[in-house]
């Protein structure tokens, strides 16, 4: 027991002399959550709306006025024709067009109106979102000054659940902790282990009476403890800067947190046991973890939306299952009984993977 | 075995696969004496080692180290022997003292005992100046003896040295075989492995390790004489040449 702590102070020492490490450990959570929080995000505030109002009519004005009041749009002003639209849009000074044809007012109320919108979509993304606003918002106009309705006009009202202001940031915030986990936790272990082998000290520590499961588990122990508060601490920016809710339970939260932990952590020794060095240990952590980890796993891009084959890739990522998690307890509020299979699926990879890493390093000693 | 025997092999093996990495070396180091233990590099010297250190099971053969079996007692075996390797093995970004408790912690030894042999050390080897500066700062002979002194800190019946004077001065190697001379005396056996032919007459017994077989074994003025040679190098070369 006394060889353990021996051990794992040894093992806080390398990591609060070695800035790099303590960069990748600290900075990048905190800088990765305000990244995705503010500057990635798929709400669009004060698009560039300019008008070419042909009309001229009150009822134009309105609609104009009713564009510019939503708040998603930054009102650069008119232009008087096609030429002033066309340069305005190469010269980037605005996202969104909007043409209003003659007689705007008289065909409202005949209920043939049609507006034209021209989009920048060298930004499809952009867009897109632009696009599904604007036409929104003209067609609430059009249709509550519109006395006609057609037979079969039906208005659909949407309400959305658990996330009824569309944020980003509450995807992002489960998602940023998915990826920190995973990339301290098993980037970190991985390489602490190849560092001792690249120095020859594993050899030191072999030769001497430490058990390889102490040595093993006392490099975890550090990095688990670190990756807990560093998960703590993206949680509670989620919580207070980006106002995340919390409506499930927070000791089950955490309990995952520390499970997904424990499953970082034994790829994270299953990739030192195969890279003799710290280089090939980053690059196999990076490639075999990183990538899949952001592109597979439902963070940025919807699973349901991929190819058939990385659907079933993703089965095998855990950090799916993670987010899953995450975003259930936190936005859904569900429980345990709701959340048993993902939870099992992290259990099972962590298992998989501390089985094969004992076989490998006794293979390694044999 | 009696107690001035250190290390008893009968036979021992290691098969990996169809490829025989050391086979059947049979031999017996006194406790006390300075074991040379030679041969290129592929011999099997590293297996060998592996085996002696309880890190490798051997496949056939029998081998007592530091009074315990090779098999049934790899944990005794480990407590009751020390290692350095050529690379010196210390952690670069620990301070010297760090070091020296981090090891002798492994080894199980008590706080108190430990401060009080650290700053002993420390005076001894006369770098008492460097006690808190990073073992990365100190010049390449300190780190080979310091290793040296933290791998017999806990006090071990016999030390493993593979290639411990790779890299360091002529002067640097006179005085590292001093202190091998000077743990001898206090009944540290050292067992070393060498690549510097002149430093095999240092010992007081050498073997000689070709493709896995042990093909010499004596005192370095005998094997001369055998192999009517006027240095160890020439022994070395006639035997890798008979080969």
């Amino acid at each position: 027991m006394r060889q353990l702590i021996v051990f794992i102070l040894k093992e806080f020492k390398h990591i609060f002399r070695d800035h790099r490490t303590l960069l990748i450990l600290f900075g990048m959570p905190v800088a990765q959550v305000f990244l995705f929080g503010y500057a990635v995000t798929n709400e669009v505030r004060d698009a560039e709306l300019t008008v070419w109002d042909r009309s001229g009519d009150y009822l134009s004005g309105e609609l104009i006025s009713s564009m510019v009041g939503s708040g998603y749009f930054k009102y650069e002003g008119q232009v008087t024709s096609d030429r002033e639209l066309a340069d305005g849009f190469k010269s980037n000074r605005y996202k969104l067009g909007l043409v209003i044809p003659p007689n705007f007012a008289r065909d409202v109320f005949q209920g043939n109106a049609k507006v034209q919108l021209l989009l920048d979509a060298s930004d499809p993304n952009t867009a897109n979102i632009l696009n599904s606003y604007a036409s929104a918002i003209i067609g609430k106009f059009i249709s509550s000054h519109t006395k006609l309705h057609l037979p079969l006009n039906i208005q659909t009202e949407v309400r959305m659940t658990y996330n009824p202001e569309l944020k980003g940031v509450f995807l992002f915030v489960p998602g940023v902790i998915t990826v920190i986990l995973m990339l301290v936790s098993a980037l970190l272990t991985s390489i602490a282990l190849a560092r001792e082998k690249e120095m020859g000290t594993m050899e030191i520590l072999l030769v001497s009476p430490l058990q390889p499961a102490t040595v093993v588990i006392g490099k975890v122990i550090p990095y688990l403890g670190l990756s807990f508060v560093n998960a703590l601490v993206v949680l509670l920016l989620g919580f207070f800067v980006f106002g995340m809710p919390l409506h499930g339970n927070l000791v089950l939260l955490l309990s995952e947190f520390i499970l997904f932990i424990i499953c970082a952590l034994s790829i994270g020794i299953f990739i030192s046991t195969k890279a003799a060095s710290q280089q090939v240990a980053m690059m196999m952590s990076l490639f075999a973890l990183m990538m899949p980890t952001i592109l597979l796993s439902g963070f940025i891009f919807p699973i349901d939306s991929m190819p058939r084959v990385l659907q079933w890739l993703s089965y095998i990522i855990p950090a799916k299952y993670f987010i899953q998690v995450v975003k259930g307890i936190m936005l859904q509020g569900t429980g345990l009984s709701e959340l048993w299979k993902p939870t099992l699926a992290i259990a099972g990879i962590s298992l998989f993977f501390i089985i094969a890493s004992i076989k490998n390093f006794k293979t390694r000693l044999a | 075995m009696d107690d001035h025997t250190v290390i008893d092999a009968k036979g021992l093996t290691k098969r990996f696969n169809s490829f025989t990495a050391v086979d059947e070396i049979t031999f017996k180091v006194k406790k006390g004496e300075i074991f040379g233990f030679l041969g290129a590099n592929g011999a099997g010297k590293t297996t060998a080692i592996k085996m002696l250190t309880g890190l490798l099971r051997p496949t056939s053969g029998s081998a007592r180290v530091a009074g315990y079996d090779v098999f049934r007692e790899p944990d005794h075996i480990k407590r009751n022997i020390g290692y350095m390797s050529q690379r010196f093995s210390l952690y670069n970004d620990l301070t010297v003292v760090e070091n020296i408790r981090l090891y002798a912690g492994i080894y199980g030894l008590k706080r108190q005992k430990i401060n009080q042999k650290a700053g002993d050390l420390l005076h001894t080897l006369g770098i008492h100046s460097y006690r808190d500066s990073l073992v990365k700062d100190l010049p390449l002979g300190f780190k080979q003896k310091l290793a040296f002194s933290i791998a017999i800190f806990h006090e071990p019946r016999m030390v493993f040295l593979d290639e411990p004077t790779g890299g360091v001065d002529p002067i640097a190697r006179r005085q590292f075989w001093e202190m091998i001379y000077e743990a001898a005396e206090r009944g540290i056996t050292p067992f070393v492995t060498t690549h510097y032919m002149d430093e095999a007459e240092y010992c007081d017994r050498v073997s000689i390790m070709v493709e896995g077989k042990i093909m010499a074994l004596d005192t370095p003025g005998k094997l001369k004489e055998k192999f009517k040679a006027d240095s160890m190098d020439q022994v070395f070369l006639k035997l890798a040449r008979a080969s």
